[in-house]
C-alpha cells in the first residue's frame, strides 16, 4: 500500500481490494494456494474456535495500559511530590528539563497567536521525532488518558450491545477531517484556541494533575454518548489530535505488520480494532504483499496482535529483523 | 472506468442517516467549543493574570494551557481557569484575595516556566511586572485612615494563605495565620508589599498627634495583589484592578 493510499484511507476513504497488478508474485501464490486448499466451513470454524479458545493473551494491552498509566502518573507525581521528571500537562511539558509540546496544541496556539514561537519549535521537534519513530497514532493509545476511559466505555457499550440494550451508530469517518479543518480555521479566524475548550485529552490531563474541574462534564458527556449511542465516537470520528499524529507517524520504522500465510481470515482482529479500515487487508485475498505494514491510522494499540491466534499480526521494527 | 452500481435503497437510507448523524454530532462538538465565547462576550471583569501576561486577547491565544506556571509558583498563587472561563479554560489566573503573588520566588519563575511566552520572556525583574494596579476601594473601612492599630492574625486563624517573611525564613513562605501582628497603626499593605516604593502611608493632616494615614499607591505598583490579600478588613479595603495601567482612567 502506498503512502498516498494509506493517508487517503486515514482521511476517510473506504479501503478497496487491490487491483490484480498490485499483488506481489509471492502474495498471489499464497492466495492461490489458499483457494486451492479450501477447507469446508464446519472444519474451518472448528479450527478457528479451537485456536482462539487456546489463545487468550493480553500482552500488548497490558504493556500499553501500564505505559499509559505510568506516563500520566509521572505527570501527577512530578507536580504533587516535586519529582520534576515530567512537569506541565499533556499539552506542553518539560521532560527532565527538555521542552515537549503536543503537536496539535502547538498547532492551535500557532494558528491563534500567528507567531512562530522558538520554544514550541524546540518542543514540537522533539515530540515530532519521538512519534515519528514510534509511528502511527501511538500517542492516542499509549499516552492519551481519554483513550483508556474510552476503552472501558467501549467494553461497556459492547456488553450492552450484546444484550441488545444499545446499538452502535456509525458516523462518517470524514467527519474528523471536516472538524480538523474547522478547528484550524476557527483558531486562525477567532484568535482563540477553540478546540482546547472541549479537548478531553487536555481536560483530563489537567484534571489529573491540578485537580478535578467542571470541564470533566464534557468528558463524561462524550463517554456517555460512546456507551449509549456510538462506539468510540470521539477517537474514531472526531478527535483532530488523531489526524495530526497519524500524519506524523505515517512512515515510521515501528509498525504492525500483517502476514497472510497462516491467517484464517476470520476477522477477529477487525472486531477489536478502533480503526478497522487499516485491517482491510486481512480479508481473504486482500493482502497485496507477504509482509504488509498497517496504514497511518493504526494506533499501534496491539489489540489485533493480542487476539490473533496464528501470529499473522506482529509488531515490527523496520530493518531490525534483518539485523538480528 | 465503469460507474459504480447504485447501492440498494436501505443502504442509501443508512448512508443518509450516517451523514445526518455526522453533521449533527460534529456540529454539536464544534458548537460546544464555540460556546467558550460566551463568558468572554459577557465581558466579565478582567482576571488578574500571572506576571508578564500579554494583552488578554494575545494571552488567551498564546497560552498552551499546560500549567507549568502553576507548578513552579512557591506560594501556589496561580490557578487554572475552569470551563466557566470559556476559551480561558486551562489558562492561569490569580485570585489575589485568596492567595496573592508575593514574588517569593525572586526570579519570576512562572515567566521562566512558560513554554510559549504567553508570560512574556522580556521581563526579568519583579519591578518590571505590570499585572494591574492597587486601588483603595473602601477608604471608610481602612484601619490606617482611622488611625487604628491592628493586633492578631491579619486574616484570621483559619486563613490558608501563605507569604514569605524574609526575617522569619528567607526561603520558605509560611502561613499568614502563623505570623500575628501587633501594630500601633495598621500598615500591613505597605509593610508586606514586595515592591519598594509602590505604596506608602501619607499623614492625613499636619497635626503630628493625628495618627490617621492614607495609603497612596505610586507608579511603581505592579498589581501583584499582596496588599489585597493581607488587608485585615472584610471585605478588603484595598483591591487590585486587574490589567489596569498607570495613568489609565
Amino acid at each position: 500500500m502506498s503512502l498516498i493510499q494509506s493517508l487517503a484511507i486515514m482521511l476517510g476513504r473506504d479501503p478497496t481490494k487491490p487491483s490484480p497488478q498490485e499483488y506481489s508474485a509471492e502474495a498471489a501464490a499464497i492466495h492461490e494456494a489458499k483457494r486451492a486448499h479450501k477447507l469446508d466451513s464446519a472444519e474451518r470454524a472448528a479450527i478457528i474456535a479451537e485456536q482462539h479458545a487456546s489463545h487468550n493473551v493480553h500482552t500488548w494491552r497490558n504493556r500499553r495500559w501500564i505505559t499509559l498509566l505510568l506516563v500520566n502518573v509521572l505527570f501527577v507525581l512530578s507536580y504533587r511530590f516535586d519529582v520534576q521528571l515530567i512537569e506541565g500537562a499533556l499539552t506542553a511539558s518539560r521532560v527532565i528539563g527538555f521542552h515537549f509540546a503536543d503537536l496539535n496544541s502547538a498547532l492551535q496556539v500557532t494558528l491563534a497567536f500567528k507567531t512562530i514561537l522558538i520554544n514550541l519549535i524546540i518542543g514540537t521537534t522533539t515530540v515530532l521525532f519521538m512519534w515519528w519513530l514510534l509511528g502511527g497514532r501511538t500517542f492516542c493509545s499509549w499516552v492519551c488518558p481519554y483513550h483508556l476511559l474510552a476503552e472501558w466505555a467501549e467494553a461497556l457499550h459492547l456488553k450492552l450491545a450484546a444484550r441488545k440494550l444499545v446499538k452502535d451508530h456509525v458516523l462518517h469517518r470524514r467527519t474528523r477531517v471536516v472538524m480538523y479543518v474547522i478547528f484550524a480555521g476557527l483558531a486562525l479566524a477567532t484568535g482563540y484556541t477553540v478546540f482546547e475548550t472541549i479537548s478531553p485529552t487536555g481536560i483530563l490531563s489537567r484534571a489529573l494533575i491540578y485537580g478535578p474541574s467542571l470541564a470533566l462534564a464534557i468528558v463524561a458527556l462524550l463517554l456517555a454518548l460512546e456507551v449509549a449511542y456510538s462506539r468510540r465516537m470521539w477517537c474514531r470520528y472526531m478527535c483532530p489530535i488523531g489526524i495530526t499524529y497519524a500524519v506524523v507517524g505515517a512512515v515510521s520504522p515501528v509498525r504492525v505488520v500483517y502476514r497472510p500465510l497462516d491467517c484464517h481470515h476470520e476477522g477477529a482482529c477487525r472486531k477489536v480494532c478502533l480503526v478497522p479500515h487499516v485491517l482491510d487487508m486481512t480479508k481473504k485475498g486482500y493482502a497485496p504483499q507477504v509482509n504488509n505494514g498497517l496504514g497511518a491510522d493504526c494506533t499501534r494499540c496491539g489489540l489485533c496482535v493480542d487476539i490473533c491466534p496464528t501470529g499473522s499480526l506482529k509488531f515490527e521494527v523496520k530493518g531490525l529483523d534483518k539485523l538480528l | 472506468m465503469s460507474a459504480k452500481p447504485k447501492p440498494p435503497p436501505h443502504v442509501q437510507l443508512e448512508y443518509r442517516r450516517r451523514f445526518l448523524r455526522s453533521v449533527l454530532l460534529g456540529g454539536l462538538a464544534v458548537g460546544g467549543s464555540l460556546a467558550g465565547w460566551l463568558p468572554l462576550a459577557r465581558a466579565h471583569e478582567a482576571r488578574l493574570r500571572p506576571p508578564g501576561a500579554l494583552d488578554e486577547k494575545q494571552f488567551l491565544a498564546s497560552c498552551i494551557k499546560c500549567g507549568q506556571c502553576v507548578q513552579v509558583c512557591p506560594v501556589e498563587a496561580i490557578v487554572l481557569g475552569d470551563i466557566t472561563e470559556g476559551f480561558g479554560l486551562g489558562v492561569p489566573h490569580i485570585d489575589a484575595r485568596v492567595q496573592a503573588c508575593d514574588f517569593s520566588c525572586d526570579a519570576v519563575q512562572c515567566i521562566l516556566a512558560c513554554p510559549t511566552g504567553a508570560l512574556t520572556h522580556t521581563l526579568s525583574k519583579k519591578e518590571e511586572v505590570r499585572m494591574g494596579l492597587a486601588r483603595l476601594d473602601k477608604p471608610d473601612i481602612c484601619l490606617a485612615r482611622q488611625g487604628a492599630g491592628f493586633k492578631g492574625q491579619a486574616r484570621g486563624a483559619g486563613f490558608p494563605g501563605i507569604h514569605r517573611y524574609e526575617k522569619v525564613d528567607r526561603w520558605n513562605p509560611i502561613k499568614i495565620a502563623d505570623h500575628p501582628y501587633d501594630l500601633e497603626v495598621c500598615d500591613l499593605c505597605v509593610r508586606e508589599c514586595p515592591i519598594e516604593g509602590a505604596i506608602r502611608l501619607v499623614p492625613m493632616s499636619d497635626d503630628s498627634a493625628d495618627k490617621r494615614r492614607t495609603p497612596e499607591i505610586t507608579e511603581k505598583c505592579v498589581g501583584c495583589g499582596m496588599c489585597e490579600m493581607i488587608c485585615p478588613t472584610e471585605p478588603a479595603a484595598i483591591v487590585i484592578d486587574a490589567r489596569k495601567q498607570w495613568g489609565q482612567s
